[in-house]
């Protein structure tokens, strides 16, 4: 039965979800299109992003050192990897990047598997956003509505980094046309490292930001990555608004299907992405430079 | 390089250098030589039971191997030859898996073998579907759509599908093949006893994939893979042979999918997993990325260490990590897997032993072709070839431009262009650096679409065509920066483009040799004449200098025999020797043909040319004789005026 709060509480939890993938898309668009490197470890990033939450909660019980543990650990693990592995690579083929950002997402998860075993881990909520809200004509669980709160602001200090600052500016003629970024005689170099820590600072804070809300298990970057694909093709590779207007769409797709029947929301997700293929080759706001 | 054999045997292909002897190809060895590959597999698959076991490998494991080393061999197909890198083909493993399992099983289908051709049928509709979205676009576009695609699969075969699949518990009683011959019925059943029926699906399946790469279709394939926009530009249409190597591949899952379920007497539902796609990702690469048995070989080294770490090492759940961590390592240092470090290796000490040798016998440049009157034969059977092979002869202005013009944004590129080439005639075009001559060219092959006006050719409107459209017709273009098929040698390269020429856009000739094709020989013969790259046929383009490289970017446009021929800066970059043979190169070509010639050597194009057109900021500036062009006020004030350029006295 579908009931008028129902719809709408569905509807809350799609503009929750497709906030957190608007966010976790940001990053993979940013990385891909200022580097063309597609991370295909960015689900995984997701993944350790929460689970570096929980230990951080685990050791202090505040959720608050939590979240700046999970963002700054995938800081530190982007720009490492940056250094010793992707970096090699931007020269190399486009599927050879793919091949290795795989088995990067292979290592992630097997060795997260290995310290936490497959069992599902849980961070509580933070007590100012525990229990649930009244509406006025519904109930609805207060965190989720903190989450929708706390990913657009995450989302508008992507924005004032991205359009706002000098890194930004690069990072954006980087998308418009990365042989031209080069040949400017810009130290590309470290501002790569930089864009590939703040990729996968986006995908880990959205992990242990979504902990309280979904509980953590070694392989839930993996349907994670699907999703934020479709959201990419959606919205066009490399596009910061198209990130987070295929990120809603896609949330509210997923939700409002599962409303009626959870089996079909992929089928619908992958209808939605045919039909932006088909009508919108380059994504809703996508631009034609990077292929 | 000093420790090299003085009694080295020389580079087959240095051997007759300058001579102009008919080329042997490889083709012309002898039966088994060339089934040499299938003759070997045939040889190991005999083998393997009374060997494996002596390892100490189980019968399910090396049943498992095979049907992984089939699966991977249209993928192989797929991403090695074709270069497209499929996340997603599980969907299509499990496609064809269920359908043939849920024959056998729910729907009391009698007959194994049929169920299989059935379950692959299926599988290769369902490609052909699916390949039609996802090759909307190219490149990760591609991984990641086949990635949501197969997730779209798992989800459907896990909830709507699920009263046909069986959910979350598969199909189980899958039975095994049993073959009732009248007198006897053979049966297979587990283990060993199974290993005959798998053996001979691989070889059948190793068999047909090594004939399609041998084929025309698989040079087109490679070809696509090194440079996609070149094998279009060329005269091949590139969408469809990306989806007929989707459709293969979706065959060969389908059909190890059905196998699947055969040899396990149960069809899972993991097989519709995303850590199947990845799986079989991972296999190719650590066996071998091009190779069609890699996956074989990476599926062997990947469940023999999966038992190793495991059982042996003890490791649990670990040895995954130790997997990933070692296909990591795979990638970042041996690219091509262990087959192509093998190759790599052979490669290296062969080069050692012969490498001085080569370098030697290799001329630089021999100045034989180029003699005036030497080349006159060749030049005459190609140029005869292009016209029979048209079979018109083109009077009067053979190219038509009425009112060109090109805007990206706000940036005018070229502007009302009225243009006219006669047939036969070799026309220059000269002009400043950014005064359009690159994108004029660009709209003539219809490789960009001019924002208005209008293009004819031989009298036909070409305005809304496409580059592989008009290649067929007869007009192409060499490129300004060399658009190679780099990991292929010489002839492979000329070959490509002369097989768009003698084949159309798109043949699915996949079970023909590439030699058997009638004229091919002849006219790839040819091409290496003209651009005297004969002594060089069988070099990788990698080890090409930069003068040759520039002559076979020409040569791939001859060799699809056009009528009307762009170069587009053929002298580029050049030394003064080198621009002398590339002149005599453009005047021997002409023969038979019109050509357009970009260049900002006048002193060549003035000694070539009949007549000269001037491009300045987008417009013709002035049109004439290049007596006419020297003398022009106008034209020196273009040169001299704005940009560092001195016009030649």
């Amino acid at each position: 039965m579908i009931s008028w709060a129902n719809f709408v509480s569905q509807l809350f939890n799609g503009l929750a979800l497709g906030a957190l993938l608007a966010l976790i898309s940001s990053g993979l668009t940013i990385i891909y299109g200022a580097l063309g490197v597609l991370n295909l470890a960015h689900g995984a990033m997701f993944m350790l992003g929460g689970y570096a939450g929980y230990v951080a909660y685990s050791y202090t019980g505040s959720f608050v050192v939590a979240v700046i543990t999970g963002a700054l650990f995938l800081f530190i693990v982007g720009v490492v990897l940056e250094r010793v592995v992707i970096r090699h690579f931007y020269k190399r083929p486009p599927e050879d990047q793919l091949l290795v950002t795989f088995g990067l997402a292979i290592c992630f998860v097997e060795t997260v598997r290995f310290f936490f075993e497959s069992l599902s881990k849980t961070v509580p909520p933070p007590k100012i956003f525990a229990g649930i809200t009244n509406l006025g004509f519904m109930f609805y669980p207060t965190y989720r509505l903190a989450v929708v709160g706390i990913v657009a602001v995450a989302l508008l200090a992507l924005f004032l980094m991205l359009y706002k600052t000098r890194l930004g500016l690069i990072v954006r003629a980087g998308i418009e046309d990365s042989v031209m970024v080069d040949s400017l005689g810009l130290n590309v170099d470290r501002v790569f490292m930089v864009v590939f820590g703040i990729g996968a600072m986006a995908a880990g804070f959205a992990g242990i930001v979504n902990a309280p809300v979904v509980s953590l298990a070694p392989d839930m970057g993996e349907a994670i990555l699907v999703q934020t694909f479709v959201v990419v093709v959606i919205g066009g590779v490399g596009s910061f608004p198209g990130a987070i207007l295929g990120g809603l769409i896609a949330g509210e797709i997923i939700s409002l299907t599962s409303m009626v029947n959870p089996g079909y929301s992929y089928v619908m997700l992958f209808a939605a992405m045919t039909l932006v293929l088909v009508l919108r080759p380059h994504g809703l706001l996508g631009v034609r430079g990077r292929e | 390089m000093s420790g090299r054999l003085p009694s080295a045997a020389p580079d087959p292909g240095t051997q007759n250098a300058s001579s102009p002897a008919p080329v042997r190809t490889p083709a012309r060895r002898g039966p088994t030589w060339r089934f040499k590959a299938e003759i070997l597999t045939a040889i190991g698959l005999v083998a393997a039971p009374f060997v494996l076991p002596l390892l100490g490998a189980a019968p399910d494991t090396v049943n498992r191997i095979l049907v992984w080393g089939l699966f991977g061999i249209g993928f192989d197909i797929l991403f090695g030859y074709t270069g497209l890198l499929s996340f997603g083909q599980s969907a299509l493993y499990g496609t064809g898996g269920m359908v043939a399992a849920y024959l056998l099983t729910r729907a009391g289908f009698p007959h194994v073998v049929t169920a299989l051709f059935i379950g692959m049928i299926v599988a290769t509709a369902v490609g052909y579907l699916v390949g039609l979205i996802a090759l909307r676009r190219t490149g990760i576009y591609f991984a990641m759509i086949t990635v949501a695609i197969a997730e779209v699969f798992y989800f459907a075969e896990f909830n709507p599908l699920s009263a046909w699949t069986g959910g979350e518990n598969g199909l189980p009683g899958v039975p095994t093949p049993s073959f009732n011959l009248g007198f006897t019925t053979f049966k297979f059943h587990t283990g060993w006893s199974l290993y005959p029926f798998m053996a001979f699906w691989y070889f059948i399946g190793i068999v047909i994939a090594l004939r399609i790469v041998r084929s025309p279709v698989g040079a087109v394939l490679r070809a696509i893979r090194e440079n996609p926009l070149r094998a279009a530009a060329v005269g091949h249409s590139i969408h469809g042979y990306k989806l007929a190597a989707f459709v293969i591949a979706a065959a060969y899952a389908g059909f190890a999918g059905g196998l699947l379920g055969v040899m396990q007497g149960f069809m899972p539902p993991d097989a519709f997993m995303f850590d199947t796609s990845g799986q079989l990702v991972i296999q190719t690469a650590i066996g071998g990325i091009g190779t069609l048995f890699g996956p074989l070989l990476g599926a062997a080294v990947w469940l023999f260490l999966q038992d190793f770490l495991q059982a042996t090492l003890k490791l649990g759940a670990t040895w995954k990590l130790v997997l990933g961590l070692i296909f990591v390592l795979l990638v970042c240092f041996l690219r091509n897997g262990i087959i192509g470090g093998v190759r790599d290796l052979v490669a290296y000490l062969r080069h050692r032993a012969t490498g001085e040798a080569e370098a030697e016998a290799a001329p630089a440049f021999s100045d034989e072709a180029f003699d005036e009157d030497k080349p006159a034969a060749a030049k005459h059977t190609v140029a005869t070839h292009a016209t029979r092979s048209r079979a018109r002869e083109f009077k009067g202005p053979i190219l038509k431009a009425t009112a060109l013009t090109k805007r990206y944004g706000g940036i005018v590129a070229n502007e009302d262009i009225d243009f006219s080439v006669d047939a036969g005639e070799l026309r220059g075009i000269i002009g400043p650096n950014g005064a359009g001559k690159s994108t004029f060219f660009k709209m003539l092959t219809c490789e960009v679409a001019p924002t208005s006006g209008r293009i004819e050719f031989e009298g036909r409107d070409i305005t809304g065509m496409d580059v592989t459209e008009v290649c067929q017709l007869g007009l192409t273009k060499s490129y300004q920066v060399n658009q190679l098929f780099n990991k292929l040698t010489v002839r492979e390269n000329i070959t490509i483009a002369a097989l768009a020429d003698l084949r159309g856009p798109f043949k699915l000739d996949m079970l023909r040799t590439v030699s058997r094709i009638p004229g091919l020989e002849e006219q790839v013969q040819h091409t290496l004449e003209l651009v005297n790259l004969v002594g060089r046929r069988d070099a990788p383009v990698s080890q090409l200098a930069y003068g040759e490289k520039r002559r076979l970017e020409v040569g791939l446009a001859l060799a699809s025999s056009p009528t009307l021929l762009l170069l587009d800066e053929p002298l580029a970059g050049m030394s003064p020797q080198e621009r002398v043979e590339t002149v005599k190169l453009l005047k021997s070509i002409r023969q038979g043909r019109t050509m357009i010639v970009i260049d900002h050597d006048m002193d060549a194009l003035f000694e070539l040319a009949e007549r000269i057109t001037v491009l300045q900021e987008g417009r013709v500036l002035v049109e004439g004789t290049p007596d006419e062009i020297k003398g022009n006020a106008k034209v020196q004030e273009a040169y001299l005026g704005g940009v560092h350029e001195a016009i030649a006295p």
